[in-house]
């Protein structure tokens, strides 16, 4: 039947109804929330009643004036340091195992295995780890003379950092790899070249290398920090907040706030927030990374 | 290239064994004390072997527990229905947009690639109510409908690979009278098996590690997935470290086989999305 219409009618049929469903999911689950989530944050909706009472900018006011909302961004800060220096030992085993070197497969495999665990698996795997009696890092510290009596997910002061380290763990790897195919995609002529002029190795890597992965710096520290204001599966099933609510992050913050409290005018400001906030990451980073290019 | 020093070979596979130790440390020790009996456990070290590694009771007992029969068969339900939606949808998509040139072309290119810099998670506050006005809620299709509809993996995957395509192909085929729906699903299609492998994998492990959308949307006890079930387990069997390390293990092997026979597709994917 299809065989017998004009090439263009068929061309016509294909684009529309090849295009329609993938559009009209992404306008309803991506497109429609954002805005909607902008108008539900002026309102005092509790997410059942018909009536949403509009309440100007009172939400956004207690989001950054209740220190208890705010304030739990700087739990978030762990993430980010953490995610720095993880970006940093990324990029040097990168460039490590693009050189020449014995069994490069099997430490990429190695490296990049936790990537792929289940998220609260992992979580367990280290709730194991950090226990404070039963755990093996406080039996490994016994066991060379140091403090075995730390409570690595029940100090204040620690809690996030510890949490934050297992996101090293779990997502070095994956920077990793996303590093090493960026330096291979680097033409090999370009160090033979410098090789002839005399470039050391640092040399090579500070003026040939780094300029030529900027773009792929630029896109992981993006995941670094936008995965550093997310933080949710992590805390929420090791610590659920805890101790005192020291290691509750502002996503958590958010899903209590809807889902328990049932206060969805102050959850959906919050969600405008964090989405502004990742917005302007980006924003500033292309500014600033683009301007070191040129 | 220039060969190495010694100390910098040195620090080179010394700081490299430093790292696998490290990665492998956690899991390391949840295989040495899965296979303990209670009174193993509380006799030796965390660290020691455990007398036999042909003591599987815990695994069965962690199994039956955790209601994992149940968790993975809705596990593979999930999984396998959005994988059906996003590859139908998601080629088709791309054959549209990648092939034909038509007005506002740019503009639905764009709405798709913009809106991965919008937070999943900020979105759920609404969606959760759109799901729920459906009655997807506590229903498996719900994440179903998430997955295929909120992310765009799959369309990114395919237009880069689809433009790699050449379209001679299709105009050859033309000549010979086939209609573009023959063209697209006798020639294209198959010609994108590669880009269809690495949708499959990474999708695969993305959906199977999810624990936000079924905390959220698979609340009842016969709806449990297996993130899930792995918290329920936990809150039962807190302290028994020896109970939850077999049932880690339950839920990680599966991906790790994937992983292991699949990294091609698995560092293609995930290279692809983000180099270019």
């Amino acid at each position: 039947m299809l065989n017998r219409m004009s090439i263009s009618k068929q061309r016509t049929i294909i684009i529309v109804s090849f295009t329609l469903i993938p559009l009209l999911l992404l306008l309803t689950f991506a497109y429609y929330p954002a805005l909607q989530l902008i108008h539900l944050s002026f309102t005092n909706w509790d997410g059942m009643s018909q009536e949403k009472e509009w309440v100007g900018w009172d939400n956004y006011a207690e989001v950054f004036n209740n220190p208890d909302i705010f304030g739990v961004f700087r739990h978030n800060l762990a993430y980010f340091f953490v995610g720095i220096v993880q970006n940093l030992f990324a990029i040097y085993f990168a460039v490590i195992l693009k050189g020449k070197l014995r069994g490069r497969n099997l430490f990429r495999l190695l490296l990049f295995l936790p990537y792929i665990l289940n998220g609260v698996a992992v979580a367990y795997l280290f709730g194991y780890v950090f226990d404070t009696t039963n755990g093996s890092l406080n039996t490994v510290l016994g066991g060379i003379g140091l403090p075995n009596d730390t409570s690595w997910l029940g100090m204040k002061s620690l809690v996030n950092y510890t949490l934050a380290s297992i996101g090293f763990w779990r997502f070095m790897g994956f920077n990793m790899v996303i590093y090493l195919a960026a330096l291979q995609s680097i033409p090999e002529d370009l160090y033979e070249a410098s090789s002839i002029d005399g470039a050391n190795g640092w040399q090579k890597f500070r003026f040939i290398t780094l300029p030529n992965i900027y773009k792929i710096i630029e896109l992981n520290l993006f995941l670094t920090v936008t995965g550093a204001l997310e933080v949710f599966d992590l805390p929420f099933v090791l610590t659920t907040g805890g101790p005192a609510g020291a290691s509750e992050t502002f996503v958590m913050k958010i899903i209590s706030t809807a889902f328990q409290f049932n206060n969805y005018g102050l959850a959906s400001a919050m969600s405008v927030v964090l989405l502004l906030a990742v917005v302007a990451v980006l924003s500033v980073q292309r500014y600033f990374l683009n301007r070191g290019n040129d | 290239m220039t060969k190495d020093t010694p100390l910098w070979a040195s620090v080179k596979y010394g700081s490299l064994v430093l790292a696998v130790l490290a990665i492998l440390f956690p899991p390391y020790i949840m295989i040495a004390n899965a296979f303990k009996t209670k009174d193993e456990f509380l006799s030796k070290k965390a660290m020691e072997l455990p007398d036999s590694f042909f003591n599987l009771s815990n695994f069965a007992e962690a199994f039956k527990q955790a209601d994992m029969s149940h968790a993975f068969q809705n596990t593979i339900i999930i999984i396998a229905t959005t994988l059906l939606f996003n590859i139908v949808l998601g080629s088709a998509f791309c054959y549209a947009v990648g092939r034909f040139q038509f007005p506002f072309r740019g503009l639905l290119v764009g709405l798709f690639l913009f809106a991965t810099i919008i937070p999943q998670i900020t979105t759920q506050v609404v969606n959760f109510k759109t799901v729920q006005t459906i009655g997807l809620t506590n229903h498996l299709m719900g994440p179903v409908l998430l997955y295929v509809g909120a992310d765009i993996l799959q369309i990114y995957i395919y237009l880069q690979f689809i433009r790699n395509i050449p379209y001679e192909i299709d105009e050859s085929a033309m000549i010979e009278g086939a209609s573009l729906f023959r063209i697209f699903y006798a020639i294209i299609f198959p010609l994108l098996g590669p880009a269809t492998a690495t949708i499959i994998i990474l999708k695969t492990i993305a959906v199977y590690n999810d624990m936000f959308t079924p905390y959220l949307y698979l609340t009842k006890t016969e709806n449990v997935v297996v993130s899930t079930s792995l918290m329920r387990f936990f809150g039962i069997n807190s302290g028994n470290w020896q109970m939850v390390s077999a049932a880690v293990l339950l839920i990680m092997i599966p991906t790790c086989i994937l992983y292991l026979f699949m990294q091609r597709y698995i560092f293609n994917g995930v290279t692809n999305g983000a180099v270019k």
